[in-house]
């Protein structure tokens, strides 16, 4: 990897840290939402240099551009929360936290340092091909069940939420 | 892609699907008639039985479903076997029986009782899908699957405080867990290069692929990793800190479900994963089960003895089974999964820790729902789950106290009931594999049992009761009762057809053996 590369990296990997320590930091649940932005656009930076573009347009098109609104929309029609922004969003455990991190950085780095053998196949420029291909092949029986999923979680919300 | 033979085989899972979507719309059309509840609540059971007569029907196939067009000869994502089949049966008989028991309950508690029968229904499709699922994405997906019914359900009595507080915990621990098995999913696909179970058994079983290289390392993480999914859905120790509380808020038939169904499931998965993807790593992941089981049990039941709560002192009681449970795990021995005959390989009488399992959890059914079929009838009747509330029910109930009793005696593994034929098998598992310290483990625990078994049986037996009102049960569950009560017997008297129902289920599809 190349200077320029690393240093692209690098910026992407600070962008996606601070915007994951700004969710669980910041002072009301809405600034946490927005920071969830930066966040999931750091990792779709990411997927960019992990030359994997397809993935990349579709964190943007669902994470960044679905889900962290309707997070936010959700927080907007929340009443309580939006009307008291006094209340602590996390429990200030940092030891506990340190401790949880710690250890998830040991498993991380034995992870990295492995021998991974690199492939020697160029990835596929656009695997959408591949991918659909896998949705409707070996793959299409979880692909189905996520719909029931879907349906189920739909049917749940609505028995929790509804006046 | 799809062929005819695998809609036949998938055949209960369609039922249930169409079945409970049906029911959902049914109860839109019904909303304006008196007589909905009671429609809604026989359609769904028709639904279930049918479900279970085309799960019982499929007794001996062993087919692996969904392939792939493009390599057909490659297992797909799902598999009907002895094992699947065994799973289904366990899953669609824990939901018709708690179904029985709560038809009148959700009566009058909330105004959803249309969607309570369809996602039952819902639960029991997630629970047949965890029980055949051969690639991690299908086991994970039916897993969160399962978890996502179990929170809308555990969280279902909306203006009751401690029930949305056990279904927060619940979702809050749940979502956790659920990233830890993503992360130990990902690990193995990784090292193996496959997410289909039978690919990566046949990567490790290659001498020249993995075994040696620096890949070996990530292993025994990922081994943890899935633990911790599947110890979430079972509640073992240090995985169970949700049951308590979601135990204790959930509507009482739907802590019944909790404590058997998802627990079945999760073992299923659990067995099927490990025998099926990892068995040259018996050793590593037999040795974890050995020290979680030991945990699992003591914590189970010393933190019961001090519980006042009912549904709460008996969720500890189910965290502690869970763990006698995970001895035959432990006990498993793969060469009898993969078809030899139990005996052929080494000492004459062989008792095989699956089995052992099997017949375990068949007999934990019917005690626990059992068990819990009383409780819910107390709640319902008499509105209470504390110890006090059982004062005197010998003399306001006499035949549920009788029942009652017989349950814990069975929860014990007091002979001649179900829970002795299922202890005996584990503890004998675990023995013949020389597990001496589990077993004595297991049965110093099962001697503290007794002491807060026995704290609910006092309660029942010799206090007077506050008001001396006779209890009168409703009819669907009288005849739920009847069933765990008939059945926890008729394992214990006949146990014969019963363990060879549990010898046939363990063969799975193509488990590769360590020569």
């Amino acid at each position: 990897m190349n200077v320029f590369l690393t240093s692209i990296f690098v910026i992407v990997s600070v962008i996606t840290l601070v915007g994951a320590l700004g969710v669980v930091m910041a002072r009301t649940v809405f600034a946490s939402g927005l920071w969830l932005i930066l966040s999931f656009a750091g990792v779709a930076g990411l997927y960019v240099l992990l030359e994997a573009p397809f993935l990349a347009a579709a964190q943007i098109l669902i994470y960044v551009g679905a889900v962290a609104v309707l997070i936010l929309f959700a927080v907007m029609l929340t009443r309580r929360v939006m009307g008291d922004p006094g209340v602590s969003q996390n429990n200030s455990q940092w030891g506990a936290a340190a401790v949880v991190a710690a250890l998830m950085f040991i498993v991380l780095s034995l992870t990295s340092v492995q021998n991974w053998r690199p492939s020697t196949e160029s990835p596929p420029l656009l695997a959408v091909n591949a991918l659909g291909e896998a949705f409707l092949g070996p793959y299409l029986l979880p692909f189905e069940i996520v719909s029931v999923v879907l349906l189920v979680a739909l049917v749940g919300a609505i028995i929790l939420a509804r006046e | 892609m799809v062929s005819g033979l695998d809609f036949q085989l998938f055949l209960p899972e369609t039922i249930l699907l169409v079945g409970g979507i049906a029911v959902l719309i049914a109860d839109l059309f019904l909303r304006e008639r008196a007589d909905r509840e009671t429609n809604l609540a026989w359609v769904s059971l028709a639904i279930l039985v049918a479900a279970l007569v085309a799960s019982a029907a499929q007794y001996g196939v062993s087919e692996s479903l969904f392939r792939s067009s493009a390599d057909p000869v490659a297992p797909g994502a799902f598999v009907v076997d002895g094992f699947t089949t065994f799973f289904r049966i366990i899953a669609i008989l824990t939901t018709i029986i708690v179904f029985l028991a709560s038809v009148e309950y959700v009566r009058g508690r909330t105004a959803f009782r249309g969607e309570f029968f369809a996602l039952m229904i819902f639960s029991t499709l997630a629970m047949t899908l965890m029980a055949g699922s051969t690639d991690l994405v299908m086991v994970i997906i039916s897993l969160e699957f399962l978890s996502i019914t179990s929170y809308i359900l555990t969280g279902y009595l909306r203006g009751n405080v401690k029930s949305n507080e056990g279904a927060v915990k619940y979702f809050l621990y749940g979502s956790i867990t659920t990233a830890i098995t993503f992360y130990g999913a990902s690990l193995l696909f990784g090292v193996a290069g496959s997410t289909n179970l039978y690919d990566i058994a046949a990567r490790f079983a290659d001498p020249t692929a993995i075994i040696g290289t620096p890949l070996m390392s990530l292993v025994l993480p990922a081994i943890i990793f899935l633990l911790a999914g599947f110890g979430f859905k079972i509640a073992l120790v240090p995985f169970h800190q949700w049951s308590p509380d979601a135990y204790e808020g959930a509507p009482t038939p739907v802590t019944a479900f909790l404590s058997v169904g998802p627990k079945a499931a999760g073992f299923a998965m659990l067995l099927r994963v490990f025998a099926v993807a990892l068995p040259e790593f018996t050793h590593e992941w037999a040795a974890l089960m050995i020290g979680v089981a030991m945990v699992t049990m003591t914590l189970g039941n010393i933190v019961a003895l001090s519980q006042t709560n009912v549904k709460r002192l008996l969720a500890y009681s189910s965290i502690a089974q869970a763990g006698y449970m995970l001895i035959g795990v432990a006990g498993v021995s793969v060469a009898n999964i993969a078809g030899i005959a139990p005996g052929e390989g080494g000492a004459g009488l062989a008792i095989d820790g699956t089995a052992g399992v099997l017949l375990y959890i068949l007999a934990y059914l019917f005690t626990n729902l059992g068990l819990f079929i009383g409780v819910i009838a107390v709640d319902y009747l008499a509105g209470s789950d504390t110890l006090p509330g059982y004062a005197g029910l010998l003399r306001r109930a006499p035949f549920l106290t009788v029942a009652m009793t017989i349950f814990f005696l069975s929860l014990v593994g007091i002979p001649p009931t179900a829970g002795f034929i299922g202890k005996f098998w584990v503890f004998g598992a675990a023995i013949q594999n020389q597990l001496f310290a589990l077993a004595a483990v297991g049965a110093i625990n099962g001697v503290i049992s007794v002491v807060y078994y026995f704290r609910i049986l006092k309660q029942m037996w010799y206090e007077a009761p506050a008001d001396p009102t006779p209890l009168r049960l409703p009819g669907t569950m009288n005849a739920a009762l009847w069933i765990c009560l008939s059945l926890t017997l008729l394992i214990g008297l006949f146990p014969a057809p019963f363990i060879e129902f549990a010898n046939q289920s363990i063969h799975m599809l193509g488990v590769f053996v360590r020569s």
